[in-house]
């Protein structure tokens, strides 16, 4: 009698899970989740900002729990987030401070501190490498090494830790306007829920915790057609920033009383969008306006997309869905998206014969 | 047993806040409170308000019931029961008496609430509105201006389409004279329930993050027409083919074997308390 038996439910269950189990045991091997820490870098970036929780180790075990579905895993560490309690929050982290691991530029060909094309996967000839079959780990510490000694060799003497942003180079020239720094205290979305119209704190904390697929088809949607803006890559960079909090044993916190507990990896997109501006005796100039985009780890397409949705929603222009705050930030969140749409799976025959009730009304 | 997490899951100060949220609830009948709702180990959409409401609700001495459309046993009721059990080691019970907080899938039981007791339900849409007007922010200002003609004019074109107010479950009501509510999608039937009810009915939207609430002895009305009356889901004379119970709601259920449509209390405690009644008397 499918799935709403009167009694038998409990058993059913206890059986699915088994089953689970044994799907991901059958093939006779336990993925270690070191290596999962170690071989699947992207797809931890990718569940670590989806999730807001920044933690390879947690996110390596939930990733193997998954077996592997991303949805899941940012579940799995969503769940386990919600249990532990906020006791910090760190100082305002700037990005000039971020040690760059690659930095590009799609503006201009020469940029001060100079483009750093670090690891990526966009110079690749997308083929499969067939050698990978047979990788050893001996080998892989052997060409370690090598490439350990034979980078040390370069006496590049940029300073990684404070590049300085290309966008500056912009204002410095008056093409993008300045702006004064926001002292505001931002809200923050996962201790009051949203609420319309919002404020840009709360928009990019939706956008980065997005889910990468979404945030990069709502971002390409507004580039191909709904808007068709062709933004301009400012600055990308990857790199780690790191973290300090105050000393809570302190009543006023100096500089140099700051804890450091620790560093994240982030990538950081600037992009620039040409924006008519009305001057006051009826002629118009163009100036830059600016999207901003940053998520947890290495994960470019997401991060250029967000930058996209932000410069979006700021201009809110009501043509476009993809302008309208609600359309956007009310349906890229993993969790939200999936456990609706997974919902339908539940039995629905009360509400389903309450409907069948009023179709056979209509038909009398 | 051990325990890993804080008891009920939440730790405390999280379990206040949302109780905070229920009691504006409380007291303002049929307003949807927004609240931080938090990522649940079960899925969103999946009873993850309900399920906050619960745990932020219950203590050591309660008795929970939970149920999914009208099951004590489907799959969502097991599974919810299973996680408040191992994070409060609380005591459950199907019987509907015996509770002292039910957590429910769109079904008020069959067997009448008494003061005292809880009932929360689990609620997808919290927006009566949403139908008709996809904005958070337009809806907010509706319900502000106690703006309803939108809800009155979707019954009158089904009226006019289809000679019938066309609503399945979640059939809007009025609380209180104020605010228009979707009843979660309880069906029609259950509607009257609502009104005037003994025991507090807390309504829970976790991906929605919403908390609303008919405290004891509200009003609440379908929303109907002086003229053209609310009415519930109509079994005609059909009754339960196990306990032979009549004026309750049915599920309808196919015979494999036969071909033939049967009928069953769509409550199933209700249902198994009526045969073992039988079988004791």
């Amino acid at each position: 009698m499918g799935y709403v038996a009167v009694k038998g439910g409990i058993q059913a269950i206890e059986e699915s899970i088994k089953r689970l189990k044994y799907e991901r045991l059958k093939k006779g091997t336990v993925l270690d989740s070191q290596q999962i820490e170690g071989g699947m870098r992207c797809l931890i970036d990718q569940v670590m900002s989806e999730s807001s929780l920044y933690c390879e180790t947690l996110t390596a075990m939930a990733i193997k729990q998954a077996e592997g579905s991303p949805e899941e895993a940012v579940f799995l560490l969503r769940a386990y987030r919600s249990t532990l309690p906020r006791k910090h929050y760190s100082r305002t982290v700037q990005s000039e401070e971020m040690l760059v691991e690659r930095r590009i530029s799609s503006s201009f060909k020469e940029i001060p501190g100079g483009q750093i094309l670090g690891a990526a996967m966009d110079y690749t000839h997308r083929l499969i490498d067939f050698d990978l079959n047979k990788e050893t780990d001996d080998e892989a510490i052997k060409w370690v090494c090598e490439y350990a000694l034979e980078s040390g060799v370069d006496n590049d003497q940029t300073n990684l830790s404070n590049l300085p942003k290309t966008l500056d180079y912009l204002r410095e020239e008056g093409l993008i306007s300045t702006c004064e720094i926001n002292y505001d205290e931002p809200d923050d979305v996962t201790k009051e829920s949203l609420h319309f119209p919002t404020s840009r704190s709360q928009r990019l904390q939706i956008l980065t915790r997005g889910q990468t697929g979404a945030v990069t088809s709502l971002g390409y949607a507004a580039l191909r057609s709904y808007g068709a803006l062709h933004p301009t890559v400012g600055e990308l960079r990857i790199g780690n920033l790191p973290i300090y909090v105050d000393s809570p044993f302190l009543e006023q916190n100096e500089d140099g009383d700051a804890y450091y507990i620790g560093e994240i990896k982030v990538t950081e997109v600037e992009t620039l969008f040409p924006e008519e501006i009305q001057k006051g005796n009826g002629e118009k100039e163009i100036e830059f306006d600016i999207g901003y985009g940053i998520c947890y780890g290495q994960n470019e397409t997401k991060a250029i997309a967000m930058s996209i949705l932000d410069r979006c929603l700021e201009a809110a222009n009501p043509e476009y869905p993809i302008h309208n705050e609600e359309f956007v930030l009310l349906h890229i969140d993993s969790v939200e998206s999936t456990g609706f749409i997974s919902h339908l799976k539940l039995p629905h025959y009360v509400t389903f014969q309450s409907k069948l009730d009023s179709v056979r009304k209509t038909k009398k | 047993m051990r325990i890993e997490y804080n008891f009920a899951f939440f730790d405390e100060g999280s379990k206040r806040e949302i109780r905070r949220a229920t009691l504006k609830a409380v007291a303002i009948p049929g307003y949807q409170v927004p609240f931080a709702s938090r990522e649940m180990p079960i899925a969103r959409g999946w009873g993850t308000g309900g399920l906050q409401l619960t745990l932020s609700l219950v203590g050591k001495e309660d008795i929970l019931k939970v149920i999914d459309q009208g099951s004590d046993e489907s799959v969502n009721a097991v599974n919810i029961k299973k996680l408040i059990i191992k994070t409060t080691g609380i005591k459950v019970t199907d019987e509907t008496s015996e509770a002292t907080i039910i957590q429910s899938r769109h079904r008020i039981p069959e067997i009448p609430l008494q003061a005292g007791q809880i009932l929360v339900l689990q609620v997808p849409l919290p927006e009566p509105l949403r139908y008709y007007e996809p904005s958070e922010l337009e809806t907010k200002k509706l319900h502000a201006e106690q703006e309803y003609s939108g809800a009155w004019l979707m019954l009158f074109e089904q009226i006019m389409n289809y000679g019938t107010m066309s609503t399945g479950a979640d059939h809007p009501a009025m609380v209180h004279d104020r605010y228009v509510m979707a009843p979660s999608p309880i069906p029609r039937f259950d509607n009257p329930k609502l009104n005037h009810s003994q025991a507090l009915i807390l309504l829970g939207a976790g991906r929605e993050k919403k908390v609303y609430a008919v405290p004891p002895y509200t009003r609440v009305e379908s929303l109907a027409f002086e003229d053209f009356s609310f009415e519930v889901e109509s079994f005609q004379d059909k009754c339960c083919g196990l306990c032979g119970a009549k004026g309750v709601f049915l599920d309808e259920i196919l015979d494999d074997l036969t071909g033939e449509t049967f009928h069953q209390c769509n409550d199933t405690s209700y249902c198994l308390q009526r045969l073992n009644q039988k079988s004791a008397g």
